[in-house]
């Protein structure tokens, strides 16, 4: 069976840190770092790329559009 | 098969999402998990989606999303505060083949435009009307709105909103619905990605109502935090408003193409409802 395997990329200098990304996702892949950004936020980042999907609720609640989403479809 | 690396899927070829291109890349200035943010983001897909980026003007308020312009990029005026509806209403009539929407917060269009807002309402301008409900004053530091719930605290009332003496948080959406030249009025939120999903068809759907010729004004209200003033995280905010704003103001369609849908609107009473 096919299997799709998704990856987020977080523009980190422009994320707030305010996780909603983190409840929106179905899978837990996302997380807070431990490190802050140039404004002082802990950026989200993904803690368990193996997990993502691909659907794209990060980026659709990212109330500051930081995520981009990219699908592959792996046989 | 070799094992993928995220660098194999972080590909042009493989995007699945991205921020659209009318909006700028300005940094927004709002607080970290604002509603703002999100609603801006599906304007901007909307426009992107139905093409109209160079026919459509936008008139921004006065309130937290006063920087509008900033963000967006198409044309925009800003206007005084509440005023954005009567200066939609110019814009509209003399160059009737633009979309026009505005964007307000409580203050702006429930609070301080409650005249613009009603008449042009009552006028049936072919507007849209995008309003942003998060029931607080949020820029000038969390004063009481009209729209702030019973019981809620705030700066200017810090036992909780009485409503013997401060009045009871005021449905300006169902008092619009109820005006006949109204065409599409619906309450939404921004918090989930289901509910994502539905503002932006809302959105969708109050911007095509422009074009048919049809006329008619439409008005989405979106349910929203404001973390900072409400004194919660992002996430906690979020939750706090799925417990007790959407109780006082529950989401759904209230009226499509000029029918009011059944079970919306009914008449409160004092005695009854509180």
């Amino acid at each position: 069976m096919a299997k799709i395997r998704g990856a987020v990329k977080v523009d980190t200098e422009k994320c707030k840190g305010c996780s909603v990304c983190l409840g929106a996702c179905p899978m837990g892949v996302l997380d807070l770092a431990k490190e802050v950004n140039g404004k002082g936020y802990n950026y989200c980042y993904m803690k368990d790329p193996e997990k993502c999907i691909g659907c794209a609720s990060c980026a659709i609640v990212c109330p500051d559009g930081v995520i981009s989403v990219y699908k592959v479809k792996v046989d | 098969m070799a094992e993928l690396t995220i660098n194999d899927i972080i590909k042009e070829e493989n995007l699945v999402y991205k921020k659209t291109k009318v909006m700028t890349d300005n940094v927004m200035h709002y607080c970290p998990g604002c509603g703002h943010g999100t609603t801006h983001r599906l304007v901007a897909e909307v426009i992107e989606e139905l093409g109209i980026q160079d026919k459509t003007i936008g008139v921004t308020p006065v309130g937290c999303s006063v920087l509008m312009y900033n963000y967006l990029d198409i044309d925009m005026q800003e206007a005084a505060h509440g005023r954005a509806p009567a200066i939609a209403t110019a814009i509209k009539r003399v160059m009737p083949d633009k979309f026009v929407f505005t964007y307000q917060g409580d203050g702006d269009l429930a609070a301080i435009g409650t005249a613009e807002t009603i008449h042009s309402c009552n006028r049936g301008e072919n507007i849209t009307i995008i309003f942003v409900n998060n029931g607080i004053y949020g820029m000038t530091g969390g004063q009481m709105a009209p729209t702030t719930l019973s019981g809620m605290k705030a700066v200017t009332c810090p036992r909780g909103r009485d409503v013997n003496t401060m009045g009871y948080p005021l449905h300006i959406t169902e008092l619009i619905a109820q005006l006949p030249n109204v065409r599409f009025v619906t309450r939404q939120s921004v918090h989930t990605p289901a509910n994502v999903r539905k503002a932006k068809a809302a959105i969708r759907r109050a911007f095509e109502n422009q074009k048919d010729g049809k006329g008619g004004l439409s008005f989405v209200e979106i349910v929203s935090n404001c973390n900072s003033n409400w004194k919660m995280t992002a996430v906690d905010a979020n939750k706090w408003m799925e417990e007790n704003t959407f109780k006082e103001y529950p989401l759904g369609d209230i009226k499509i193409d000029w029918e009011i849908q059944e079970g919306k609107i009914s008449l409160r009473n004092r005695k009854l409802d509180y």
